[in-house]
Order: structure tokens, then C-alpha cells, then sequence
């Protein structure tokens, strides 16, 4: 099995010598030996470029949080970033809709591509990023309104619904997809903050994926979660990547292990090691990742 | 271990007895002289209490407080609308928009030393830029005086609630698309509204009993005045300074003093229970 897939990545790199438009790998530039090998490719899946970050860096005031990082993320996967506190995991997601621009002192340097579109250019409108790029985060975070307000919020806000039953058929659809709809179904006026942890976490994936955005980004979104609530909304991310490209930030080896098909390995702001999930827990290509992984620090 | 003997134990229980029966006394001696200042207003002013004291204008003889209630009411009423919209803005700005940015720590800092300002010179500053200018007394310099005293209160709350506000649930509506604005709208003030109404409550109820910034501005009168704001307005807190002093020769006018103080104070009270119950309900 692993030998397929480094075979898989031998003739990838074959092929891509052939047709440069053939590259799966997180560099179309070519992969600089520090950061580790090209990404192999997830064998099955036909995969299309979701997000395409180059050379990012990123600084609070004078501390330098993101050092060059380079990724290809990919549409219709679950990505995982792995790394020790403080090695810039939510910085990097939060470069990705510009959650960053609320914080005055930071400042970016590099590239972010979102369907092949440059998301700190001018032209940009972070509010109308923001709606194709969804966020859970750590805490469960609902609005002090009902269920069914906290999801109609952002699709009412973007004009998505005129007539009551339109909205009401989308509050139903969200809270299906993020697999709430039978635990609130007869609740849905009741506020949000009335459910426990792990409900008011899907509430929060509801309300993000509402507004039909394609990456959803989450940040540790089960750390606050009881294991049984954990396994569920690792079910859903599983379900979800049908219709979402999904980035995930996780502690927890064994969630990237169980749901992501990439992981990215972050230490002190800089991106160590990009690779298949499989590939990167059987057979990590560099020291520090090994040593992570196998818990000797982190 | 060994250091947690017993001794030390009882040493501890007692030294928090202590420390609990001088909080107990602490707290009764201040309640004690609000028991006393309610109870000698009541007894005081009871007695000359009826409906000729509010329908009634202030005379020497004969007369109740009608046109003083009246004009305190449209002077506070007044700078506290004001007050809300200015203070509300400012606070706003300062607590989602200015940050640690150089103009809004010397607004800060500004409205810190407006806010332990002394009434007087708030009234002197007026009389000053309006009363001297215009070259008389009158209604508008009243309630720019009380603006200025209520103005700082309503921008230090609402910033300080503002502030209370989760950055979570900002994020939040950022993450799903929202505009600054919107999220200031909808999800900043729902959270921070009752915090911000109290405090606006409680300016009102601390420029209605304010004397001294009158004298300068509004003066006193003992004519109905009904929204005519450039005469003299009459208002509470003068009348019974003047009764109480240069009318005090006269019995009907101190007890009827007695009375405006009792209606006044009742007035703050019932504001500040109603700031009470609006802090109180938002939990
Ligand atoms: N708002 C901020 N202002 C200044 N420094 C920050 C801020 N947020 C994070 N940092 C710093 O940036 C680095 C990366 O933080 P973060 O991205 O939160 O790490 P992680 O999510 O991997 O634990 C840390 O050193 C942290 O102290
Ligand atoms: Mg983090």
C-alpha cells in the first residue's frame, strides 16, 4: 500500500516532466528540499486546485508568524494543519478569508489564490471573500438568538432569500446537512446557546455552510468537544467534503489521521512538511514531522 | 503539609471574620444614610404634598411646583436625547473603530477629565460661549450645560459594554460576510444594549439634580414656560436651593422645597430601579 503510493508519486513526477499542466503537487514552482517532498497524489479522486498560497508571510507588528509558506489545497478534500502551539495554524486559516485584516499591526507579504483569484488584491471585497470562504471556530460561538435565527443570519444578510418559505426550506437544508435537524427540529426557536457543546458546534457548521460558501475553514472545532460529539463532527466533515473543500486545524494526530486526506505540518511559522495524509503518517519524509507525529514533542 | 496546622487554620477563620463584620458595618453605615436622607425627605414632604404642587407654578404664596417639574423634565429630557446620541456615537467609535490609535487615547483621555469635571465650571464654560454671546439666559444653554455633563457618562458606558462584547461572536458575523457596520448593528449592540441603556438612565438621573451648571445657563423662573428654549427655564434643583435660602423666611416655600426634593429624589429612584431592571433582564 505504501508502495503504491510512492510509485504513484514516481510516475506523477514522470508526468509531470511531460506536461507541466499535469502537476498535482503543492509547487508548480519546483519544491524547495527543506520543505519537504511534493505532495502525492490521492489516487481515485480527480482533484481540482481550490486554493493556491505562495510564498505567504505574515508578521504581528515585528514577530514574524508565517515564514514563505507555499500550499496547494485542493477542491472537495479535507486538509489538516498539524503542528506545536503557536506555529502560526490559525494565522495561516485566517489568511485565508482575511480574517487577519480586524488585527491592525498585521502585515502580509505572498500570495493567496482562491479559484484562481488573488485575495488581497485590491479589487478584493474581504466581505464578499468571506462569504465564499466559511469559518468554525475553537468555541462554539452562536449568536445569543434562536437556532433557526442563527442560521436565516448570514443568508438574509447577503439577500439570499426574499419569501419566508425560501429561507425556511434553507435554515431546514442547513441544519440537515450539518446533521442537527433531528435533534432541533421541534426547537428551532429556542436560542442557540440552549444546546450542548457539540450541537452548538453543528449549529455553527450550519450557519457557516448556510450561505453556500466553497471552503469551509475550521479551527480546532472539536478541542472543546467531548469525544462522542468529536466522532460526530468528524463524520460530518467526511460528508461534507462532498460539497466543500474543507481546512482544518486539529491537536489531535489521530483526527488528521482519521478524516483529513492532506496534512500540513507547521512549526515556528513555517510549513515543515505538505502531504497526503496516508503517506505523511506512514512515512514522513522529514525529521520533525517524524518526531511530531511519533510525539516526541509537540 | 506540616505548615497547614491547625493554628494557622483558626488564624485564618479569624482574621476572615474579621475582615467580613468590617465589610458588614462598612456596608450599613452607607445604607444607614440613605435610610435617613429617604426618611426625613418623606417626613418633610409629605405634608405639603397635593395636586396643586404639580399643577400649580412657583409663587410666593399659594403656590406649587408645576412649572419647576415641567422644566426640569424638558431640560433633562432634552440633554439626555442629545447626550444618547453624541455619547453613543463617540463610545462607538471609540470602542470598535479608534482602538489604541494616538486620536482615540487623547479622546479617552479628554473625556476622562470632562467626566470629573466640576459641574460649575461645565456652567461657567457655558455661560461663557452661549448665556454672555446671546446676552441672556435661557433653555438651550441649560441643556448644552447638562449635555456636557451627560455626554462623557454615556461615552465611557457604551464604550466599556461595547468592550464586553465577546470578539468571538464579532468574528463571528465577520466570518460570514458581514460588514463592519452590520456587525457593529446587529450583533455588537444587541449584545451591549441593556449595559448602554442603563448607563444612559443613570446620566439622566445624575444631571436631573444638577444646580449648579443652572445657575449660569437656564437661571430660574416662576412662569410656566412651555418649550419656549430661548427664556429662562424654570426647573427643580433652583427652586429649592432659593427657597431653602433666600425664600427660607417664608414657611410654605421650605416645606414645599422639602417636597420637590422628595419628588425629585423619588424621580432618581425610580430611574435607577428602572436601570436596574433593564441591566437585570438582559441576563
Ligand atoms: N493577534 C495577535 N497579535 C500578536 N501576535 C499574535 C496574534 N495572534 C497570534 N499571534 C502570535 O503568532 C504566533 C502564531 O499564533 P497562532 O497562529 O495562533 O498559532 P497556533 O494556532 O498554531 O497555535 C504565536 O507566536 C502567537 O503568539
Ligand atoms: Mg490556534
Amino acid at each position: 500500500m505504501n508502495d503504491t503510493t510512492l510509485q504513484n508519486f514516481q510516475t506523477q513526477q514522470d508526468s509531470s516532466t511531460a506536461s507541466e499542466g499535469a502537476v498535482r503537487g503543492p509547487y508548480s514552482e519546483a519544491p524547495t528540499p527543506d520543505k519537504g517532498q511534493p505532495v502525492t497524489r490521492n489516487e481515485s479522486v480527480e482533484e481540482n486546485l481550490s486554493v493556491r498560497v505562495r510564498d505567504l508571510s505574515l508578521w504581528y507588528g515585528e514577530h514574524q508568524a508565517l515564514d514563505d509558506i507555499s500550499i496547494d489545497i485542493f477542491a472537495n478534500t479535507v486538509t489538516a494543519l498539524i503542528g506545536p502551539s503557536g506555529c502560526g495554524k490559525s494565522t495561516f486559516l485566517r489568511c485565508l478569508n482575511r480574517m487577519n485584516d480586524l488585527i491592525s499591526s498585521v502585515s502580509i507579504k505572498g500570495l493567496v489564490e482562491m479559484d484562481g483569484r488573488d485575495v488581497n488584491a485590491r479589487g478584493m471585497d474581504e466581505v464578499a471573500l468571506r462569504r465564499r470562504v466559511g469559518m468554525v471556530f475553537q468555541k462554539p460561538n452562536p449568536f445569543p438568538k434562536s437556532i433557526y435565527e442563527n442560521v436565516a443570519y448570514a443568508p438574509r444578510m447577503h439577500d439570499m432569500v426574499s419569501r419566508k418559505a425560501d429561507q425556511d426550506e434553507l435554515v431546514e437544508r442547513a441544519l440537515r446537512d450539518a446533521g442537527l435537524w433531528n435533534e432541533v427540529k421541534d426547537k428551532l426557536y429556542e436560542p442557540g446557546t440552549s444546546l450542548s457543546g457539540g450541537q452548538q458546534q453543528r449549529l455553527c457548521i450550519a450557519r457557516a455552510i448556510a450561505v453556500r460558501p466553497d471552503v469551509i475553514l475550521m479551527d480546532e472545532p472539536t478541542s472543546a468537544l467531548d469525544p462522542i460529539s468529536t466522532a460526530t463532527i468528524e463524520d460530518l466533515m467526511d460528508k461534507l467534503k462532498q460539497d466543500f473543500t474543507i481546512v482544518t486545524v486539529t491537536h489531535n494526530m489521530q483526527q488528521a489521521a482519521r478524516v483529513a486526506d492532506y496534512t500540513a505540518f507547521f512549526h515556528l511559522g513555517e510549513m515543515i512538511e505538505y502531504n497526503a495524509t496516508k503517506q505523511m503518517f506512514a512515512n514522513p519524509h522529514t525529521k520533525k514531522a517524524e518526531d511530531y507525529i511519533t510525539g516526541r514533542y509537540g | 503539609m506540616r505548615h497547614y496546622t491547625s493554628a494557622l487554620y483558626r488564624r485564618r477563620r479569624f482574621v476572615n471574620r474579621c475582615a467580613m463584620v468590617l465589610c458588614l458595618l462598612a456596608a450599613f453605615f452607607g445604607l444607614a444614610w440613605l435610610v435617613l436622607i429617604l426618611g426625613t425627605l418623606m417626613v418633610k414632604g409629605v405634608s405639603a404634598l397635593s395636586l396643586d404642587v404639580f399643577f400649580e407654578r412657583t409663587r410666593m404664596r399659594d403656590g406649587g411646583l408645576g412649572n419647576a417639574i415641567l422644566g426640569s423634565l424638558i431640560l433633562t429630557s432634552a440633554a439626555t436625547a442629545i447626550g444618547t446620541l453624541v455619547g453613543v456615537a463617540a463610545g462607538t467609535w471609540l470602542a470598535e473603530y479608534g482602538g489604541k490609535s494616538r486620536l482615540a487615547r487623547a479622546v479617552r483621555f479628554i473625556n476622562d477629565v470632562l467626566l470629573s469635571a466640576p459641574s460649575i465650571i461645565i456652567g461657567l464654560f457655558v455661560y461663557a460661549v452661549l448665556v454672555l454671546p446671546m446676552g441672556h439666559f435661557s433653555g438651550w444653554a441649560g441643556i448644552a450645560a447638562l449635555t456636557v455633563i451627560i455626554v462623557p457618562v454615556v461615552i465611557r458606558s457604551t464604550e466599556d459594554m461595547l468592550n464586553l462584547v465577546p470578539t468571538e461572536l464579532r468574528e463571528a458575523a465577520s466570518a460570514l460576510g458581514a460588514h463592519r457596520w452590520w456587525v457593529v448593528s446587529r450583533v455588537c449592540y444587541s449584545g451591549a444594549r441593556a449595559g448602554i441603556v442603563t448607563g444612559i438612565l443613570l446620566g439622566g438621573a445624575r444631571i436631573s439634580g444638577e444646580t449648579a451648571p443652572l445657575l449660569f445657563t437656564s437661571l430660574n423662573s416662576n412662569q410656566w414656560n412651555f418649550f419656549d428654549m430661548q427664556g429662562e427655564m424654570p426647573n427643580l434643583p433652583m427652586t429649592l436651593y432659593q427657597n431653602m435660602t433666600i425664600n427660607s423666611f417664608i414657611p410654605d416655600l421650605v416645606n414645599l422645597a422639602w417636597t420637590g426634593a422628595m419628588i425629585l429624589t423619588l424621580g432618581i429612584l425610580i430611574l435607577n430601579i428602572v436601570a436596574r431592571f433593564v441591566s437585570r433582564q438582559s441576563h
